[in-house]
């Protein structure tokens, strides 16, 4: 089958991070990534420090934010239930995959 | 009362933290005859004959379940544990399931062609929101070593809402712990705790026990009280103190945060401590430096007085 080798091909990164509060530069308390380049498969547990201090540390290093949890007001009766990280912040940077090929 | 019960520290740990810990609590005769068990009986593949971890009709009561002829029967029946599972579920507590996770080394599951892969973050079951609570028992009857892949859990994640793995996105926290252990250990873990398996770097199959149990009485002042005094349920001074307060005391565990708190929710947690403790130690007045107090504090209820305008 025929190939074609495609040298500028753009795949997304992605980071989620999850701060203490809905600041940008308040501390990260858990985070995620996603290499869509395939460069690295990062996987549950295999951090212990999260690759970034604050949400504007990312920003300083040149990730983009996509998407920002909004703040929600709390329902009647449900003001004391925790579940889910409520600050939830996604990031993408858009890199070269080399090499890249279509078949 | 049993002195091989929990103390009440211990108690306060596992309302706050969500578990508690016993470092080779199964001697070293019982670990061996049941890892050679589970060897026997994974090594080469075969199904469970029945005798290793008997499959047990769920809801059957535990010594009903695992009988003193059995090595589990008899690791249950050992006193330090039968203790510490009493003080949590009481007496009579249900088998809900039990399972054996094997985990053979990552260099062999990629030799045959799989990827090796951590388990997502996840809280077993489904979304669950009973006051009582199901103990779930880890038991490793080998040496667990950093590069074994023990199990992941997130202490002070057990009184959070959420639903199996929906958390799954959640690749790491900070505060996040891996099981490293002697062999023989046992964590009773709440229910509610955020957890899942590692990947195994060794050269050896792990081994995993795991056991859930329901309770069938309140679980109101199971553990051993004798310890307990009216100084646990005294109010202190908070924000400007003079004395450094006991960080052992009953308040201060569970006023105590963990490193993935938020800000806002970390002190949500705390209130939510302080009302399962309430319901453990079966009294409603008790507080931990005035979190819950404070937002009890209404001299009129408006509700019942309908001369005043609300």
């Amino acid at each position: 089958m025929h190939k074609t080798k495609l040298n500028t091909a753009v795949r997304q990164q992605v980071l989620v991070l999850y701060l203490a509060n809905s600041a940008l530069d308040s501390p990260v308390t858990a985070w995620a990534r996603y290499d869509g380049a395939g460069k690295v498969r990062h996987q549950a547990g295999g951090d212990e420090e999260p690759p970034y201090a604050t949400g504007l540390a990312a920003l300083q290093d040149g990730w983009r934010l996509i998407q920002a949890s909004p703040l929600i007001n709390h329902n009647s009766g449900d003001e004391f239930r925790t579940g889910y990280f409520k600050y939830e912040f996604f990031f993408e940077k858009l890199v070269s995959k080399e090499n890249d090929q279509l078949e | 009362m049993s002195t091989n019960k929990l103390s009440t520290h211990d108690m306060a740990i596992f309302a706050s933290r969500g578990f508690v810990r016993l470092d080779a609590v199964v001697p070293t005769s019982l670990n061996d005859q049941f890892l050679e068990e589970l060897e026997r009986t994974f090594g080469v593949r075969e199904v469970n004959g029945g005798t290793t971890v008997p499959a047990v009709p769920a809801g059957t009561e535990i010594d009903q379940a695992l009988t003193s002829d059995q090595t589990l029967g008899q690791i249950m029946r050992l006193p330090r544990l039968k203790g510490a599972i009493e003080s949590l579920v009481g007496p009579n507590s249900l088998l809900d399931h039990h399972f054996v996770h094997v985990l053979p080394p990552a260099a062999d599951i990629e030799a045959a062609g799989h990827s090796a892969n951590a388990q997502h973050l996840h809280q077993d079951s489904t979304i669950d929101v009973r006051k009582a609570f199901d103990i779930q028992l880890f038991y490793y009857p080998q040496e667990i070593t950093q590069s074994m892949g023990g199990t992941r859990y997130l202490p002070g994640s057990h009184l959070r809402i959420v639903n199996e793995a929906a958390i799954a996105r959640y690749q790491n926290v900070r505060g996040q712990q891996h099981v490293v252990c002697p062999a023989g250990t046992v964590f009773l873990m709440h229910h509610g705790i955020w957890h899942g398996g590692s990947i195994n770097r060794s050269d050896r199959t792990r081994y995993l026990y795991k056991l859930r149990l329901n309770p069938t009485v309140p679980q109101v002042r199971l553990w051993d009280t004798t310890d307990l005094t009216d100084a646990d349920s005294t109010q202190l001074p908070i924000f400007f103190v003079r004395e450094r307060q006991d960080p052992d005391s009953v308040q201060s565990v569970l006023t105590r945060g963990e490193p993935w708190f938020e800000m806002d929710t970390g002190r949500i947690e705390f209130i939510n401590r302080i009302h399962f403790w309430r319901r453990l130690l079966g009294d409603k007045t008790f507080d931990a430096h005035y979190w819950v107090s404070r937002l009890e504090c209404e001299p009129i209820n408006f509700e019942q007085s309908p001369e005043i305008p609300i």
